[in-house]
């Protein structure tokens, strides 16, 4: 496998951020009510990590050490607030729901997280695509999580009715608690059991 | 040049912001015109959802304009203000609810007696929006404000033009939990507020969600609304915030006015 495809395809799965770094779970567990937001949001994060990895890449060699950290937030909050901006004027009914978590993918510790432990040693091109390849890792979970709690949440998938709710006279009782934050823990806590089985190699002792 | 020095790490940081800047603020001015528009227009949808006038698909400035009639009421007397006193807060057509009960020169503190819906301070002016139906108005649009368990609810709630029949009940903003609170914009639950009475026959504000189903044999059954279940706080928010709206406090002088069929522009 050559080191492109590499850096794209480990994070999905193998080194997954959230389920095996374990980075970015607050807003896994925050938007994760409904697939539609779970959607919005992944796309958000995969665009500003892959292109806070690029810019910070491309200017890596000339960051003074003293001031790293200081530059890496500020490249990242832009981008944040750039996403933000095109979220609210092509999906507003969507950014009414993420509310301030879009806001907040600035503290999503991804983005330090790769910026730190990958931008700032790697070319920019790798770094892009090491950023898409987490981007699409966040993803992953948050498309999982979001289609579980919604599916048993409240019947639904994307907003269609999937499974008949006992209120509109069908045979479903949802389940109230997939609709609160800490279910996430559940089924993220679940995944991980089910990607360390897959990769015994991931397992702590 | 090192990478260290001070020359350098100034450099950097003056490059990395100017650089930054440049792009938020274009995006930023860019998009601002697609913002507001989509501001704006779900403000009009929410108007036309609460007055039964949306389908999916309409054009809703166009069905905003022709049905909908904004005024602006005066609480205490219940008066609508003629146009000759709107200015740059009182205006139908950019009434802001947020900011004005944030301006003292507009709104008053409330006692906590009387405070039910725990909203603080109340302003002293509200838009209404008339649902006209050639020249006649059909429906009253009433914006209603309050506290739930998490958040302040905004929502609306429409009359019929007999003053007591409600003819629509909505939320648009609110944050309660999903699934549980968050059930107050479900739509079958908004349309069980349809048909209900407000007052009773002597004039009395009646209308109450009860904690649990309504029974449909007493006879209070209409008046009585369907609390949501596993949301204790949150229905007795809506429940005060609908009594507070609609009493002495919020739009009862208004609603007293019209039923004397003298709420005319003074």
């Amino acid at each position: 496998m050559n080191k492109y495809k590499k850096v794209v395809k480990t994070p999905i799965i193998i080194e997954n951020p959230i389920a095996v770094q374990i980075l970015g779970i607050c807003s896994a567990l925050a938007v994760t009510s409904k697939l539609e937001t779970s959607i919005v949001m992944a796309l958000a994060v995969m665009f500003v990590v892959s292109f806070s990895n690029l810019a910070i890449s491309l200017i890596r060699n000339h960051i003074p050490g003293s001031i790293r950290i200081i530059v890496e937030m500020t490249i990242i909050a832009s981008l944040v607030i750039i996403a933000d901006q095109i979220i609210k004027a092509f999906a507003y009914n969507v950014s009414k729901q993420l509310s301030v978590y879009v806001g907040l993918i600035i503290t999503n510790c991804i983005l330090m997280g790769r910026a730190e432990a990958f931008a700032m040693k790697n070319p920019p091109l790798l770094s892009f695509l090491d950023g898409i390849g987490n981007g699409l890792g966040y993803a992953f979970v948050l498309l999982f999580v979001g289609f579980f709690r919604e599916l048993l949440g409240s019947g639904k998938l994307l907003g269609f009715q999937v499974l008949p709710v006992y209120t509109e006279g069908g045979w479903y009782i949802p389940n109230g608690l997939l609709l609160l934050p800490p279910s996430t823990f559940f089924l993220i806590g679940l995944l991980i059991w089910w990607l360390r089985t897959m990769n015994p190699e991931k397992a702590e002792d | 040049m090192s990478n260290e020095g001070t020359q350098k790490t100034l450099l950097v940081a003056l490059g990395v912001c100017l650089v930054c800047s440049i792009l938020v603020s274009g995006a930023a001015v860019g998009l601002k015109g697609i913002q507001d528009r989509n501001r704006e227009l779900d403000k009009l949808k929410n108007i036309l959802q609460a007055g039964d006038l949306y389908s999916e698909g309409a054009d809703i400035k166009k069905v905003y304009e022709e049905r909908i009639r904004p005024e602006i009421v005066e609480l205490s007397s219940g008066n609508l203000l003629t146009s000759d006193r709107y200015d740059a807060v009182l205006d139908p057509a950019a009434f802001d609810l947020k900011a004005i009960a944030k301006n003292p020169a507009y709104s008053r503190l409330l006692p906590a007696d009387v405070d039910k819906a725990q909203i603080k301070s109340a302003p002293n002016f509200m838009v209404i929006y008339e649902v006209m139906d050639q020249d006649q108005v059909q429906k009253y649009i009433l914006p209603i404000v309050g506290k739930g368990l998490w958040s302040t609810m905004y929502g609306f709630i429409a009359l019929d033009k007999d003053l007591s029949t409600v003819r629509g009940f909505t939320f648009y903003g609110h944050g309660e939990t999903p699934g549980l609170g968050g059930e107050v914009d479900n739509p079958r639950w908004k349309q069980i507020w349809n048909g209900k009475q407000i007052f009773d026959e002597s004039g009395e504000l009646k209308i109450e969600v009860i904690k649990s189903s309504v029974d449909p044999d007493s006879p209070d059954a209409k008046y009585e609304i369907d609390g949501l279940s596993g949301a204790t706080i949150t229905t007795r928010g809506v429940d005060a915030t609908v009594k507070f709206w609609l009493g002495e406090n919020g739009f009862g002088p208004f609603l007293a006015k019209l039923r004397g069929g003298v709420a005319d522009h003074e």
